[in-house]
This record gives C-alpha cells, sequence and structure tokens, in this order.
C-alpha cells in the first residue's frame, strides 16, 4: 500500500511552515506524528498534493504550565504526557488518556494536538480536551488566535484550522484544589480506536458538594462532545449513586452513535452511560470519596 | 520406538531445550524473505481487484493504464485463457478456480486484472487506472442461502447448483436410534466462524524466466516447494527439471502458504512472456481478502446420554461454507478433511457424522490456520457439546468427561469414525490439569461469587487431534501420496548437513531437526546445518502444515540417520577390528560388546568414512529416507480456562490459562513451549475477537488489521503450561505433531470458561469470536428474561 503521489517539505521554522502552507492552501496537509495521516495516504484515503512535516520543529514539543494553564506543544507526543511526572501528579485525566489512546508504539510518535487536528469521531483526545475545558492556539500568517474546544471541533474530521494555519498549542487550565479526573474506554484491543469513552473532570467543595463538572464522550457522534446534561445536574450537587446513574443517563440519551465492526448503536449507547458512570465514580473516588458502585 | 538402548541424557540427546539457531540470523534482521530478494530489471505486478462480490465483467479497458510511463503491461483473465491458464484445477482436483476473471466475477476482491510496471509505485497507481465495467449481481451470501439455488453461482460448472458435496461417515440409523432412545440427549447448532491466518509477512513471489537456460526460477512464500513445484509443471506443461522453487525464510504461514494464487500465476506468466524477473507481494488488504482463510462451518451437535452420564452417541451434521471455488487444500479422500476426529476423546459406541459445502460469494480455501484439516472444527464441536451435555446432567464438566473418556488400556483405539487413535492416557493428563490450577477451589470460590452475582466461569477441553498426514494407503494431494523425505550428508570432521521436504515458517526446523539427527547419531546439533525449502537440493517432500513435520519429516530424519548409523557400525567394526554383531551403540558412540571403555565417537568414523573406508563398504557416510508413516499421530491435551466477566459492559478477563500437551516425546521443550503460547494466543484471538465477516450485500468487513484484529503482547493472557509424555508407539523416536494444538484445543476452554460463568444466567450458547457486545446482549436478554 503506497500513498499517491505528493510534494514533502520539511519545515526549518514556524514562519516557513505557515508560509508553505499559505502557498499551497487546500492542497497541503500539515504532518505532525503521522499516524493518522500516513495511514490514510497508504489506504489512499487521503491524497494530499504537499506535505509540510512539522518534526523538525523542536520548539514545538513542551509541556510547561504558564499563566494558570498547562500548554501542550503541537509537536508534544503522547508518550511524553505518559511518562510525565507533571502530568501524572496534577493531570490525572490527561494521564488517563495519554495511558489508552492507541498503542505504546504508536505513541511514542502520536501527539496530542494532531490528534485534535485529525478529529476522528472516535479519537480519544477530543472527549478529554472537552471534558478538561480546553484550548487550541491558532497561528496563521496574519496573527494568532485561541479557539475554544467546543469551537475547536467542527465536525467529524473538520476543526476551527482551516487552510494555511498551524494548530501551535492545545492549553488545559490547571486543576483547582479537590478536582480530579478520569478517562475510561472500551476497546477491542489494544490499539484500538474506542468503542466508547468518556472523560470526567470533578471539583469538590470543603462540604463535597461538585462546584466544577466536566463529562464528555467519545465515539458517540460526529467528534467527541460535552454531555451538558449531565454537567449541569452534577453542578453544585452531591455525588450520590442516584445522581451518578441520572449523568449516565443523559449520557445514554446523548449519545448517537454509528453501528460498526465495534458495536451496535444500541450497545454503543448503553457503553456511553456505563463509562460515564465509571468515569464519575474514579474521578470522584480519586478525590477520596467511595461508596458509590 | 528405537531397539538400542536408552542412552544416559548427554549434550546429544534429545528433550533439551536448545536456543534455536536461527534466532541469531532472525535478531539481527538477517533474515532473506521473498520481498528481500531484488533481481536485475525486475519488474513488478500489481492487481486489479473487483468491488464487487458478483456482478458481470462488461468490459474492461487497458488504455489509461498502458499509457503510464513505466507500464509494460496488463493482463486480463482472457489474456491468460490464450495461454490456458485462466483457471486452474484446485489441489483436491474435484474444481477449479479462477487466476484472473473471466465472465464474472464471485467474490469481493477478485483478482480482475494485472499490471506490470517498472516499480511497485508505478503499478499500483497503474492499477487504479485499469477500467472495469461490472454490471452488479445478486450476491450468495451464506450457505444456508446458498443451498436454495435460487441464485447458481457457478454457471461454469456442469451441475447447476450450489452444492458442493456431500460427505458422511459412520452409521446414520443406528446413532439416531441411540440418540432417541438415550435418557439425556443435547442438541445445539454452533458454528465456527470464518477466520483468517494473516502471517506476518503475506504472499509474493518473484518469478524469473531465463530465456538462455529455459529454467523458471521462483522464489516463493511456499509451505509446500515440492508440491508447488509439480503443480506449476503440469498446469504450464514446463518439465519439472526446469522448475526451481525456492522458498526463503518465512513469516509464518499457518496453512496461509499452502494454496496457489494468482499473483503467482500471473507472474510467472508474465516472466515466460516478458523474458524477465516479476515480483509481486500481496498487501495486507490482498491477504485478508483473497488467501485461504480458515472454518466457516455451521455444526449441530447432537449426544445422547445415560442419565449418569456415560455418553452413547454423537451426531454432528454440518454445512460449510467454501467460498467462490472449492480450494480448500485437503487430501484427495478427504473432502472434510479429518473431521471424523469430531468423536474427541471420548469412547462413542455410535456415531455419525456428515456435511454438505456449499459455494458463496466468499473467498475460496478453507483449511488454513493451525489446523490439520477440520480438526479444530471438530474439536470444538465435541468439547462444546461435551460442556452443553455437562450442563444438562448437572454434572461437573470434569467428571464427566473423566467417565468417559478413552481408557488407557483401550490403545490402539479404533473410533466409530474410523481412525486408530495411536496413544494416550486422558485421565492422567486431566487430573494433572485438575491439580494444577486447583480445580476444586476455584469451583468453591465460583460458588461464593455467584452467591454475590458475579459471573466467574471455568471451562475444560480436553481434545484430541489426528495428525501427521499421512499413510500411503489413504493420503495423497494431486495423486502425490503423503510421505516426506530426509537426506542427511556425514562430512569428514563429523558435521553434517541435513535436507529435509518439510519448509519452517517459524516452526524451529533449523533446530529441532539438527536435534533428532543429533541423537541418532551422536554427533553436535549445532554442527548440524537443516536445509530446507530448494527444490533443487531438498528431497521431495509435501511440506509443512497440518502438524505433519515431525510425524512424517522428524520420523525420516530418525530413520536416515539410523541408516547412517548401520554403515557407521560397519566402519565401527573395521575400525575395532571386531566382527560387526559384536559392535553395539551406547551413550551415542560404539564399542565392542562387553568394553564399553573403548568406545569410537560417530566423529572418528566419519573420518574414516572418507579416509579409511571399511572394506565392502561405499567411502563416505550419508543416507535419504522417504518415511511413510503407518499412522497418523493422536496429540491430545487437557486445557483449563478461569474467566471473570464483567456483566455491564460483556469484557471478558481470561484469568488464568493452563496447558497441558501431550506430544508423546518432546524435542525441544522450549520450541515447544513457543508453538503452544502461540497457538494459543491465536485461539484466544479467535474466541474473542477475529471474524472475516461480511454485510449482507457481501461486502468484506476486514481487510485491514484495523478491522481483523490480531492480539498484542497487552492483551494476551498469561499462559501457564505444562506436559504428559504418551510416545507414539508407531513413530520411530515416539514424536507426536504440536504445532497446532493450541490453536485446536483452547477455542472451547474460553467458549466453555463464558459460558459457564453466564450459566446462572441460563446462557447456553454464544458463537464465536465472543465479543463484549454479543456478551452484554446475552446477560441483558437473560436479565430481562428474568424480570418479566
Ligand atoms: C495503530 C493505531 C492505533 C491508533 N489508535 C488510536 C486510538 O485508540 N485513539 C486515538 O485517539 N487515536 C488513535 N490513533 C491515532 C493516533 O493517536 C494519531 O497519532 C493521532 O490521531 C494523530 O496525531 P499525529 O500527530 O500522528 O497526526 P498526523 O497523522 O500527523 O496528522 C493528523 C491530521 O492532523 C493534521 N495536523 C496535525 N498536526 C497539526 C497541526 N499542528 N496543525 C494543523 N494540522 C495538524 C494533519 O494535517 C492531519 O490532517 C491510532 C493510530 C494508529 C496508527
Amino acid at each position: 500500500m503506497f500513498p499517491a503521489p505528493f510534494e514533502y517539505h520539511r519545515a526549518t521554522s514556524i514562519d516557513e511552515t505557515l508560509a508553505l502552507l499559505a502557498k499551497h492552501g487546500g492542497d497541503a496537509r500539515v504532518l505532525a506524528g503521522g499516524q493518522s495521516l500516513i495511514p490514510a495516504m497508504r489506504f489512499r484515503l487521503a491524497r494530499p498534493a504537499v506535505l509540510v512535516d512539522i518534526n523538525a520543529l523542536h520548539e514545538l514539543s513542551y509541556l510547561r504550565e504558564e499563566g494558570g494553564m498547562l500548554a501542550i506543544g503541537a509537536m508534544t507526543r503522547d508518550a511524553a504526557l505518559e511518562t510525565s511526572a507533571l502530568i501524572a501528579s496534577k493531570y490525572p485525566l490527561l494521564a488517563d488518556t495519554s495511558a489508552l489512546v492507541a498503542d505504546p508504539v504508536v505513541r511514542q510518535s502520536g501527539t496530542v494536538v494532531g490528534s485534535l487536528c485529525h478529529n476522528d469521531p472516535a479519537g480519544d483526545w477530543g472527549v478529554t480536551a472537552l471534558a478538561g475545558r480546553a484550548q487550541i492556539v491558532i497561528r496563521n500568517a496574519s496573527g494568532t488566535r485561541t479557539v475554544a474546544i467546543d469551537d475547536f471541533l467542527v465536525d467529524s474530521f473538520t476543526t476551527a484550522v482551516g487552510e494555511g494555519e498551524l494548530a501551535l498549542e492545545v492549553r488545559f487550565p490547571t486543576p483547582p484544589p479537590r478536582t480530579a479526573g478520569s478517562y475510561q474506554k472500551i476497546e477491542r484491543k489494544v490499539g484500538d480506536f474506542a468503542t466508547a469513552s468518556a472523560a470526567a473532570r470533578i471539583t469538590l467543595d470543603a462540604d463535597g458538594a461538585i462546584t466544577g463538572a466536566g463529562v464528555a464522550i467519545g465515539a458517540a457522534g460526529p467528534h467527541a462532545m460535552r454531555v451538558r446534561d449531565a454537567e449541569q445536574l452534577l453542578q453544585g450537587a452531591k455525588p450520590t449513586k442516584e445522581l451518578i446513574r441520572a449523568a449516565a443517563d443523559a449520557a445514554r440519551a446523548l449519545a448517537d452513535p454509528v453501528a460498526d465492526n465495534r458495536g451496535s448503536v444500541e450497545f454503543k449507547k448503553d457503553m456511553a452511560g456505563v463509562l460515564v458512570g465509571r468515569a464519575l465514580i474514579a474521578a470522584i473516588g480519586r478525590l477520596g470519596v467511595e461508596g458509590l458502585r | 520406538m528405537s531397539t538400542t538402548a536408552k542412552p544416559t541424557p548427554d549434550k546429544y540427546s534429545l528433550g533439551q531445550s536448545m536456543k534455536r539457531k536461527e534466532d541469531p540470523r532472525f535478531l539481527r534482521g538477517h533474515g532473506n524473505y521473498v520481498d528481500d530478494i531484488v533481481l536485475p530489471g525486475m519488474l513488478w505486478l500489481s492487481i486489479v481487484h473487483s468491488p464487487y462480490p458478483h456482478a458481470r465483467i462488461v468490459k474492461i479497458d487497458k488504455t489509461a493504464a498502458l499509457a503510464v510511463p513505466g507500464v509494460v503491461a496488463v493482463l486480463t483473465g482472457e489474456d491468460l485463457a490464450a495461454h490456458n491458464l485462466a483457471w486452474i484445477p484446485t489441489f483436491h482436483g474435484y474444481d477449479k478456480q479462477m487466476i484472473l476473471a473471466v465472465g464474472k466475477v464471485l467474490f469481493q476482491y477478485q483478482e480482475v486484472a494485472g499490471v506490470i510496471a517498472s516499480s511497485r509505485e508505478i503499478a499500483q497507481d497503474a492499477a487504479e487506472l485499469v477500467e472495469v465495467e461490472y454490471e452488479p449481481l445478486d450476491p450468495v451470501v451464506n450457505p444456508f442461502q446458498s443451498r436454495e439455488d435460487k441464485i447458481i453461482l457457478r454457471d461454469d460448472r456442469e451441475n447447476k447448483t450450489n452444492h458442493i458435496y456431500h460427505w458422511e461417515v459412520g452409521k446414520r440409523d443406528a446413532t439416531d436410534a441411540a440418540i432417541a432412545a438415550s435418557d439425556v440427549s443435547i442438541k445445539e447448532r454452533v458454528v465456527f466462524q470464518r477466520c483468517h491466518p494473516a502471517p506476518l509477512e503475506p504472499c509474493g513471489i518473484i518469478a524469473d524466466m531465463d530465456a538462455a537456460t529455459g529454467r523458471l526460477t521462483l522464489y516463493l512464500t511456499s509451505q509446500a516447494p515440492h508440491a508447488h513445484r509439480t503443480v506449476v509443471s503440469l498446469v504450464t506443461g514446463i518439465p519439472e527439471d526446469k522448475i526451481h522453487v525456492i522458498s526463503p525464510d518465512l513469516g509464518g504461514g499457518f496453512g496461509n502458504k499452502v494454496p496457489v494464487y494468482p499473483g503467482y500465476v500471473v507472474a510467472a506468466a508474465a516472466s515466460v512472456v516478458i523474458g524477465v524477473p516479476v515480483k509481486w507481494i500481496e498487501t495486507r488488504t490482498e491477504n485478508l481478502t483473497t488467501t485461504g482463510f480458515a472454518r466457516d462451518y455451521h455444526m449441530d451437535v447432537e449426544i445422547g446420554a445415560t442419565k449418569d452420564g456415560k455418553v452413547t452417541a454423537l451426531k454432528v451434521a454440518t454445512v460449510a461454507d467454501h467460498g467462490a471455488f472449492d480450494a480448500a487444500a485437503d487430501p484427495t479422500k478427504y473432502p472434510a478433511g479429518l473431521f471424523g476426529i469430531v468423536t474427541g476423546s471420548y469412547d462413542f459406541a455410535n456415531a455419525f457424522t456428515e456435511l454438505d459445502a456449499y459455494f458463496t460469494n466468499k473467498p475460496p480455501g478453507g483449511v488454513a490456520y493451525r489446523c490439520s484439516f477440520r480438526v479444530t472444527e471438530a474439536s470444538f464441536a465435541i468439547e462444546r457439546g461435551m460442556e452443553i451435555l455437562a450442563r444438562k446432567l448437572n454434572m461437573d464438566p470434569a467428571e464427566l468427561r473423566l467417565k468417559n473418556f478413552i481408557k488407557k488400556e483401550q490403545f490402539p483405539y479404533p473410533s466409530p469414525l474410523g481412525f486408530v487413535y495411536d496413544s494416550g492416557d486422558y485421565h492422567l493428563t486431566l487430573r494433572k490439569a485438575l491439580d494444577i490450577i486447583g480445580y476444586d477451589a476455584l469451583r468453591q470460590e465460583q460458588k461464593e461469587k455467584r452467591t454475590r452475582g458475579e459471573l466467574m466461569g471455568i471451562g475444560i477441553s480436553t481434545f484430541t487431534e489426528a495428525v501427521g498426514a499421512g499413510p500411503s494407503k489413504h493420503f495423497d494431494i494431486m495423486g502425490i501420496k503423503m510421505f516426506d523425505s530426509a537426506e542427511i550428508r556425514v562430512h569428514p570432521t563429523g558435521s553434517a548437513i541435513l535436507r529435509a521436504g518439510t519448509k519452517s515458517q517459524g516452526q524451529g526446523h533449523e533446530t529441532t531437526w539438527a536435534q533428532i539427527a543429533a541423537d541418532e547419531l551422536g554427533l553436535d546439533p549445532q554442527n548440524i546445518m537443516v536445509e530446507e525449502g530448494d527444490t533443487d537440493t531438498a528431497p521431495y517432500g509435501l511440506g509443512t502444515y497440518a502438524s505433519r513435520s515431525t510425524p512424517v519429516a522428524g520420523a525420516a530424519i530418525a530413520m536416515a540417520a539410523r541408516k547412517i548409523r548401520e554403515k557407521a557400525r560397519k566402519i565401527a567394526a573395521h575400525l575395532l577390528e571386531a566382527p560387526v554383531d559384536d559392535i553395539e551403540w551406547e551413550n551415542h558412540a560404539f564399542h565392542v560388546k562387553g568394553l564399553p571403555e573403548n568406545a569410537i565417537t560417530m566423529q572418528t568414523i566419519a573420518f574414516a568414512a572418507y579416509t579409511n573406508p571399511a572394506p565392502d563398504t561405499e567411502p563416505g557416510l550419508e543416507a535419504t529416507f522417504y518415511y511413510d508413516p503407518p499412522n497418523l499421530t493422536f496429540p491430545y491435551g487437557a486445557y483449563i480456562a478461569v474467566v471473570d466477566v464483567d456483566a455491564e459492559t460483556g469484557f471478558v478477563k481470561v484469568r488464568r490459562f493452563l496447558a497441558i500437551d501431550d506430544c508423546g516425546t518432546v524435542i525441544n521443550p522450549m520450541i515447544v513451549e513457543g508453538q503452544i503460547h502461540g497457538g494459543l494466543t491465536e485461539g484466544f484471538a479467535i474466541a474473542f475477537m477475529q471474524e472475516l465477516a461480511f454485510d449482507a450485500d457481501g461486502n468484506s468487513l476486514n481487510t485491514n488489521f484495523t478491522e481483523y484484529l490480531v492480539p498484542t503482547s497487552l492483551e494476551t493472557p498469561h499462559w501457564e503450561t505444562s506436559s504428559t509424555c504418551t510416545p507414539s508407539p508407531h513413530h520411530p523416536i515416539g514424536a507426536k505433531g504440536v504445532g497446532e494444538s493450541p490453536n485446536v484445543g483452547s477455542p472451547a476452554a474460553f467458549v466453555n470458561a463464558v459460558m459457564d460463568a453466564l450459566a446462572p444466567l441460563g446462557v447456553t450458547h454464544i458463537d464465536m469470536p465472543l465479543t463484549r457486545e454479543k456478551v452484554w446482549r446475552a446477560v441483558r436478554s437473560a436479565k430481562g428474561a428474568a424480570k418479566t
């Protein structure tokens, strides 16, 4: 399986990248980890005429906290999150995701930003980004803008990144005290895209009431989706089994998956609920509140 | 068994975990696969496939493809027909198969045209430009639809029916009567789904016609190089001496590299016509969608028993989906392979089995995936049946098995379906398994868990295989008897080269063959070079599949070595100045009777064979042996799986898996263990994730590894292994085949364990693969039924 013919540029700076993207417009695609783009090209499902490789842009490979945000650069690989002490200690939702996305080999190459830009309906990072209220920084020849994840994920395989644009980084707000998250995924084998997945982020106040909630599901629609009904139910409430069941049911109601080899619509809808329940229980459990199963 | 005294083990002895001699080459990336071979001036073949499962070909337009710079030729079925190569006979000769489609296509991805170009990329780009106009026809997507004969798929055949054959063995009336008269009986349809062996290295060829010598060299991914040479000669008329098949290193085969594929034939035809080498290497999609699949048997299993659990009769009626052509590579007299092993390890007084095979709009094949000719399907049927019977009798499944096993005194055991089992001690092996796994404690744990509503299951499979085809009076392929061969040449300094008619695909022949010869000859296995796969040098053999290499070629090696030893005995007598009859072979050396301290080694004898030959003996020290096995071998095992089922998601966690195998004499325990690990992993995949599925329109749903799942080390369970040893009485070293045992035996253990876990919900059977959704659905409908 060989890609259709294409032109290849290895960019040496962000400016050069933007110039190349501006020049080739809709014919050009950014090449990050290549773990989605290259397979698609080999199957000839994608036939970009021009590739702009950003792997030499080491300045885009970082994980840093600044201004109340964790910034993840466009060339930061999944494996960097999986092995980061910072992520392990402060960002359990991201730590979970980085250990469940794809397989260990793919994670050596694949990037978080590339995954968000790819916007596969069953991709993992979009789900986590929604629950974690991420923002994406996008640059083009004329400037830089920041887009909330909810506006970034436009449709299957379509994002707010336009022609001639480069996503520079994704930012996650640094969690306030007593915040935890969890990412849950059902897959047929390691390295498979999700049959269903769910992310939850919960902040509790001193009384144990929920003061912040993010809930999202994957493989249940054209792209990852926030379960706003569940977030509303959770906001201000104290965690109980009933509350979690209700949040899970909200996910079941929202889920609008397609049937494929991974499962039927009925199964996937139910799994969206099961996984939202499990993600909430795990996140709240990480805050020391047990007995919700 | 050997008539010589049993030696005290030394460095030459069998049964040692010698490291694999082939591994340094593979681990350093120095393997040499077909795709590694590049010949000067070589062209590439890329194949155009049908997007339709069933369609008439209206028109093929080559113009645009031929216009691409670098394209040399575009071949279609009509071009091949001009050379009488559009169709070729299938292995057993009862059907024929298309090379490139003529008139119509019969399965999605069927080969329609071949593009020959100066590079692989150009060939593939140009293949996209071959314009084929199709007129789609209604497809036949399963054998039950096929059976109705509303759409006749093969208008080329004389009989206008999709029914390929009916096959039966055993006593129908007596069996029906016994089941009707039994206290308790069960009947269940169990489907062994269509799956695919998916070797890591797909199939490929370089065909190299040398116009000057008139010789056609084929570098081929072949498990059976000699058989392939003969087929090529028979089909093309090229004299067999002008055909040279070289099967270099193979990256797995599992039966997938036994059949002859269109890509081979097109590449060879192109090389003959164009006069330069032509290479074709399959893509993953081509491998999964067009080459030999496995199984696809729908089996109705019936067992009758007394109320205290003694089985009385077994009946299995099967509907088989053979795809577009009857290309299952079975021995000629065995259209359903060795399915008659379906009575398994149990002593049935009455048994009957019948099978009807049908054409469908799916790829052809059927005999592959670590399976000795349908033994896997048969083992699954009986082991599922016994489990279902145990449940119905409310009897422990281990107890039911122990009660019905063929007893060790009954061997050689004539089975009601026509085999004579060579040896076994089934009670011993199962008891050992129950003991190691801690069966009683597990049942206790399960009891407690059930009171809490937790789903835990224990599944047993005590299978018996029939492998090592086979005796010439029963077994042939294209008329060629299924013997195998070995040739050993001992060099003057006491090292040797050993060649065999088999072909390793990862089984470790370079090591185990050397070990067999080493033990027979008292030579260092490190210095016995093993060579296979080159038809110019290796003796004729039928190749490696169906666990036949050790039973047949392994025996030939031992026998060739014994011929050498007999000659060596004469040389020893000459050197020791004693009568031949006084020379004894003991502890891997010769000595004069009563004088063991004055022994001479084979190394000394080898030197003498070239420097000081005995009078009246030919110089040199070599022998060839063609071994015609007197019987098959019957390896068996006791496998136990322990699982926990997540009722909410249908996820099955395989908590433990124990495999006890009895393959008779073990040549290299490490290699056997490796074979078991590999086969168990495949069995796990088959049980839980693998299926070649088709939608209602006949479209393939598993065209690459994102949809046809191969487990990684991360989800593969931990395997516990052990063994018992009941040597084969008729094999020269007492060995039986083992390569396929784990794939044959394990699927039933997994399914039985899951069904055991679901037993409290009243679930009896779920067809493989046991996906989360299927288990979830079973739990759900059982719970739903309980509520109403
Ligand atoms: C075997 C396998 C299993 C996988 N399993 C999973 C899984 O379970 N879950 C999952 O979520 N993913 C999975 N993936 C996909 C993997 O996570 C990819 O790495 C990821 O989707 C894309 O990241 P990438 O860096 O490889 O991007 P690339 O493949 O390089 O690019 C993907 C797309 O994003 C665009 N793009 C990339 N970076 C930028 C940028 N900075 N600015 C603008 N556009 C950009 C590219 O042009 C392209 O269109 C799997 C991949 C493989 C090969």
